[in-house]
């Protein structure tokens, strides 16, 4: 009984760095990819359209309604203390050290990851990854590399676009309802938002995009490798719902350490 | 260049089962695909003949042995001499596997504006050549999902040729399709190695029609291959899983004349308890 558990023990570890020694390999792959040519400028454009410009209403909308959110929210606490004129710059770096990146990061794992690594799980099984190898096509090159770039370009962007719109929830809700002064509210921002915090954001938002777009489309390439993710459809469908989880989790977890590492 | 193509010396793959037994697919197996003509790979479902094509390509590796195209041992090669040698080959995969978001005759250009420097007017030109060749024309804007199976077949055929290949790979091409598509796709085969000249691998269990193209059939059952160079040499044969094999695919009008002289024509039954 005892032997089995250490058995079973021991094949889900190898199975993990198996897993680990593989997601490595290819994210070596696809960052080489970028520099081998031709590099498909026309799929990158693709991509860029597909993650950045489709992601933009989502984007849009969660920015909008959490920077309200976070002018009522901050406005109701700080009225207790009577520092409403903190409102401008509580809500800024919310939005520009945590909310803005992580968000936008989930949204895009949501939205632009989930489908890539359908597609690219589908074109496993379906041997179209197969046949691009045979014809001595790089994958990486043709299929992943673009959507590499894509992601870790479009992300920050997004990102800057949630910033922005997120402030302007919070002016919305905090100064046009609640009647805070407007002058304080950005001048609030102004004072207390710094340069570290902007990069701070914008190494996340890097960080994040490229956490996604990873495990995201490496999943769907290794759809066929993964243990105990089935068959066909089904292990597509699996795979899609465990990248989008996973990279989900990943961002989470690396926002704590970013956070950690960086202030 | 030598005479061979292909040559599997001792090779052996297997694969892990879900009880924690291995399933032997080859086992020590040896054979040689010569240059030019064809060679047509045999045997029953799960036997193992994709997994033999996929090692050619270096899809997979096998556990043991050799494998050598054009006299170079292959196994294990990997980066740009891999991509050298998949250059040579064209291949046709069991389920066609064109680009299904791509129109048919982007999947057919796929191979020339990745691989060549050829201009687009010059892809253009050879692509649409392809395409009337293999009469597809007019079907070029439509995408992998509005077709047939048959068209399939001819798609994934036009986009393996494009690169001239030395071996011709080709895994179950007519199976799922009506005897006179069937026909069709055999004669294409013969014209366009005509034309090209490569060498023609074909993994079918469509014996009786494929037997007019081969020069050679190696039949795969249970991890072993048996070589024949004549369709008689398969039909007299007496091993009992080629008697089979022979009996399922051809039925009785191909029984061999020993079992014809001894137990009389259609005498199926006592033929299968034997
Ligand atoms: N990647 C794989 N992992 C495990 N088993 C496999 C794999 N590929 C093929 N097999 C098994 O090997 C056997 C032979 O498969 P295949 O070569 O596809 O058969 P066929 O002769 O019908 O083309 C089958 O039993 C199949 O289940
Ligand atoms: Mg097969």
């Amino acid at each position: 009984m005892q032997g089995n558990l250490l058995i079973r023990l021991g094949a889900t570890s190898l199975s993990v760095l198996q897993d680990l020694g593989r997601m490595g390999i290819f994210l070596f792959q696809a960052l080489r990819g970028l520099f081998r040519t031709p590099f498909r400028f026309g799929e990158f454009v693709k991509q860029m359209h597909f993650i950045g410009a489709g992601s933009f209403a989502v984007i849009f909308f969660t920015a909008a309604s959490t920077g309200m959110v976070l002018g009522l929210q901050g406005y109701y606490s700080m009225h207790k203390f009577g520092a409403e004129g903190m409102l401008g710059s509580a809500v800024a770096l919310t939005l520009i050290m945590e909310l803005g990146p992580v968000l936008t990061a989930l949204m895009v794992a949501g939205r632009a990851g989930s489908a890539m690594c359908a597609e690219l799980g589908i074109m496993r099984i379906s041997e179209q990854i197969d046949a691009l190898d045979c014809m001595a096509v790089d994958p990486f090159r043709y299929l992943i590399s673009p959507k590499f770039l894509a992601a870790i370009l479009s992300v920050p962007l997004l990102t800057v676009l949630f910033d922005v719109v997120g402030i302007g929830g919070g002016y919305i809700a905090g100064v046009k309802l609640m009647g805070v002064n407007g002058g304080s509210y950005l001048e609030g921002m102004r004072s207390s938002v710094t340069n570290h915090d902007l990069q701070l954001g914008l190494i996340k938002s890097f960080v994040f995009g490229l956490l996604v777009i990873w495990i995201c489309t490496g999943r769907g390439y290794f759809v066929h490798l993964i243990r105990g993710a089935g068959f066909g459809a089904e292990s597509v469908s699996r795979v899609t719902t465990q990248a989008v989880v996973l990279s989900s989790i990943s961002v989470l977890v690396f926002d704590y350490l970013l956070t950690a590492v960086l202030l | 260049m030598t005479a061979v193509a292909i040559e599997f010396r001792g090779v052996s793959k297997s694969f892990d089962k879900k009880d924690g037994g291995r399933q032997v697919i080859l086992d020590q197996v040896d054979f040689v695909i010569p240059r030019g003509g064809t060679t047509v790979i045999a045997g029953g479902s799960g036997q193992g003949k994709s997994v033999t094509l996929k090692l050619v390509l270096g899809l997979m590796q096998p556990d043991g042995g050799q494998i050598l195209v054009n006299g170079e041992d292959v196994t294990g090669v990997r980066g740009r001499a891999l991509e050298q040698l998949r250059s040579r080959f064209g291949v046709l995969f069991q389920g066609s596997a064109l680009f299904d978001s791509l129109s048919v005759y982007e999947n057919v250009a796929l191979p020339l504006r990745e691989r060549t420097s050829k201009g687009e007017d010059e892809i253009r030109e050879q692509v649409m050549a392809s395409l009337a060749q293999l009469e597809l024309v007019g079907h070029e804007d439509k995408f992998p999902a509005q077709l047939s199976g048959g068209m399939r077949k001819r798609v994934g055929l036009a986009r393996a040729l494009q690169l001239k290949p030395e071996i011709m790979l080709f895994d179950e091409p007519t199976t799922g399709l009506d005897p006179v598509m069937t026909r069709e796709i055999y004669q294409l085969f013969v014209r366009t190695q005509e034309q090209i000249g490569y060498t023609s691998v074909i993994v079918s269990h469509d014996i009786p029609r494929v037997f007019n193209l081969a020069d050679q059939v190696i039949i795969l059952n249970q991890g072993r291959t048996d070589l024949f160079t004549s369709p008689e040499a398969i039909q007299w044969s007496e091993e009992p899983h080629i008697r089979r094999f022979v009996k399922t695919t051809m039925g009785n009008i191909y029984q061999s004349h020993l079992v014809e002289d001894s137990l009389g024509v259609n005498n199926t039954l006592q033929d299968r308890q034997r």
